[in-house]
């Protein structure tokens, strides 16, 4: 496995026999003041990697709430540049690894080569861009790959097991497991068939797998850590912040913490 | 196919397949569908039945003298879309793609709609082979295309106003997506125009076509040649690329777009993104898009609401870029003169979208003097949009 911040730290874990725990925060939610000291409060409470999205006005991919925080985000200003620039104020502090999640129009109109550089340079190790399907646009798949970043690969539950490989074949850092079909949000209930589709992609891939997608609470946390090396929290820990800033992050990180320890 | 990662279906660089994984199963699969469909005679015998006997086709080419005479060209032609089952040629995909979902035992469906034409025509196929429907429709279009909101809704469809972002079709394609993303193993969805993920942009192409070939076949017959020019509103593109289709291959038929300045193209209130956008990634493919300068989507505006999307199909782009085809605009005030014009002319209501090519032939009228037949694609009616065109010139229906 080639040598990244995100790698790094799934060994340690392993290692340790510890879950990886993978938040997901939208960049200039709930303003763009905040970013800095959410980062800050997640990674000390014991985030291992941290998903930070990079706001999109048409994110297709997420449920209610992630698109309220983005839209909320870009009405407060949030731009590609000021998102490297939160980046780069929490790297003076934190070695907490960081990936970007957003779609790929942004990443486009910024220019590939140029958006990949200066989120290098502003500290992030990998991207995940939910509408690059791998093997949709190869060139570009590649020139992001030699980047620097680890280029995040998705698997879904609709994935085709001859694609699972092919898909792995070209990830780095971690595969990402959705855990159901349809969009981000916080669900009542893990899928049914969510253990036996990881333990075949576990099978099948030579990375680390995060499940995500509907995984809300410390208890569906420590069950998805049963089959999977990662979990990832997202829309609940939106709602966490919305109600109570970087603080209840902090405080919700930590008891997601002790769920996978 | 599944072992290798192949990046499929491209016009030059635009279209692609830029979806969450999710959908990427349903996409192969739809594809092997299609695929099969297309080589299976009784598949086309089917289809052509239900667009002879039930849609109404084939659709007349009408010569439209006051027209001509007022606009100093000609002879102008009007291919008869608004004679369709339903008021449009969206009907033509619709049906398409109900009959496919049938064949690939989905037994529900979901679709867009802007002006609500291409969700009628949804509702219709569906109630007619007995598919379950939802239609996403921006909360701003189901307030000014009421009429077409309680057709869906006569048709047994479920009719679900979006409230995010916008309010208007590139929202509700959103929320379609979302559904899909959601609901793929049992759901098709009855993408309405030539935009979206591979194979979306050709097979309602493909759907579309039988436009061109009628028209190509009549003003033969009629004229004896092949029309010095052809033109059609644009929005996602669906018609025009139906009418363009036939005739890509004759390097004399010059291929025109209209696009929808609304307000104008200085104004940031418009929909011309042929015209004034930049290529980028929006619901599956990478084709020209309004945006701004951070990528993010920037709205759409159009006093028609089948007009009002910030993308276009992948084949349009590759279309310009290549030059084959010319895309042109025209204002919301252009449109709304040219829809009272042609109503009055030629006792035609056209739909606001089709009153924009309308209205760009009075442009080219002049230009175009001695040089031939020009066919416009009559891509609709416009009765679903008197209400609105009462009122935003300031009249009321009941006023005399």
């Amino acid at each position: 496995m080639p040598d990244s911040r995100i790698s790094r730290v799934f060994a340690r874990r392993a290692d340790e026999g510890r879950g990886v725990l993978v938040p997901y925060v939208t960049a200039g939610f709930p303003d763009p003041d905040a970013t800095v000291p959410i980062l800050r409060a997640i990674a000390d409470a014991g985030a291992d990697v941290i998903e930070l999205g990079v706001p999109f006005s048409d994110p297709l991919a997420d449920g209610p709430t992630i698109q309220a925080s983005s839209f909320r985000a870009l009405e407060n200003g949030t731009t590609v540049k000021k998102v490297f620039e939160a980046l780069r104020a929490f790297r003076e502090t934190h070695d907490t690894a960081v990936v970007l999640f957003t779609y790929l129009n942004p990443v486009l109109r910024y220019g590939d080569p140029a958006f990949c550089s200066d989120a290098v340079d502003a500290g992030a190790d990998g991207l995940l861009l939910t509408d690059l399907p791998a093997g949709s646009d190869p060139e570009l798949e590649a020139r992001i790959s030699s980047s620097g970043l680890d280029l995040i690969r998705l698997l879904a539950p609709t994935t085709e097991v001859e694609r699972v490989a092919a898909v792995s074949g070209q990830a780095a850092g971690f595969l990402y497991y959705i855990s159901r079909t349809g969009v981000t949000g916080a669900r009542a209930e893990l899928p049914e068939d969510l253990v036996e589709r990881v333990r075949e992609i576990r099978t099948a891939v030579g990375l680390p797998v995060a499940v995500g997608f509907g995984i809300s609470t410390p208890e569906q946390a420590s069950a998805v850590r049963e089959v999977a090396e990662g979990v990832v929290v997202g829309s609940a820990l939106i709602k966490a912040i919305d109600a109570g800033g970087a603080e209840a992050a902090g405080r919700f990180v930590v008891g997601l913490r002790a769920a996978l320890d | 196919m599944t072992t290798t990662l192949d990046a499929p279906g491209r016009f030059g660089r635009f279209g692609g397949r830029y979806v969450p994984e999710t959908l990427i199963s349903a996409l192969d699969e739809l594809e092997g569908a299609w695929t099969a469909a297309t080589a299976d005679p009784g598949f086309r015998e089917q289809l052509d039945g239900l667009l002879r006997d039930y849609v109404g086709r084939a659709t007349p080419l009408y010569r439209a003298h006051r027209f001509e005479a007022e606009i100093g060209a000609g002879p102008v032609y009007f291919k008869r879309e608004d004679l369709n089952h339903t008021g449009a040629h969206k009907i033509n995909n619709a049906i398409g793609q109900a009959l496919l979902a049938q064949r690939m035992g989905k037994p529900r469906i979901i679709a867009e709609t802007g002006a609500g034409q291409h969700g009628v025509a949804t509702a219709t196929a569906c109630a007619l082979l007995g598919l379950d429907c939802v239609v996403y429709m921006g909360a701003e279009d189901v307030e000014r295309q009421a009429l077409n909101v309680y057709r869906m809704r006569l048709l047994g469809a479920e009719v679900r106003p979006v409230h995010s972002g916008t309010s208007t079709l590139k929202d509700a394609t959103n929320e379609a997506i979302r559904d899909w993303v959601t609901n793929v193993r049992d759901t098709h969805y009855i993408i309405g125009s030539v935009v979206g993920p591979d194979p979306f942009p050709r097979m309602v192409r493909d759907f579309h076509a039988v436009i061109g070939s009628e028209t190509r076949a009549q003003i033969l017959e009629r004229e004896g040649r092949l029309p010095a020019a052809v033109v059609a509103c644009v929005g996602g593109g669906s018609n025009a690329m139906g009418m363009f289709h036939a005739f890509v291959g004759d390097e004399d038929v010059e291929l025109i777009g209209v696009e929808a300045a609304g307000e104008g193209l200085d104004s940031d209130r418009h929909s011309a993104t042929l015209t004034a956008g930049r290529p980028g990634v929006l619901h599956g493919a990478m084709s020209y898009l309004l945006q701004d300068g951070d990528g993010q989507v920037a709205p759409a505006h159009s006093v028609s609401a089948g007009l009002d999307y910030p993308g276009v199909g992948p084949e349009h782009s590759f279309l310009k870029d290549s030059g084959r085809a010319t895309y042109v605009s025209v204002t919301d005030d252009e449109a709304l003169d040219a829809f009272h014009l042609v109503s009055r002319l030629e006792g035609i209501i056209p739909a606001l979208e089709t009153a924009h090519a309308i209205a760009h032939m009075r442009t080219m009228g002049p230009t175009h003097e001695g040089r031939g037949p020009i066919v416009l694609c009559l891509s609709g009616r416009g009765d679903k949009d008197v209400t609105h065109v009462a009122r935003v010139t300031g009249r009321e229906l009941g006023e005399t």
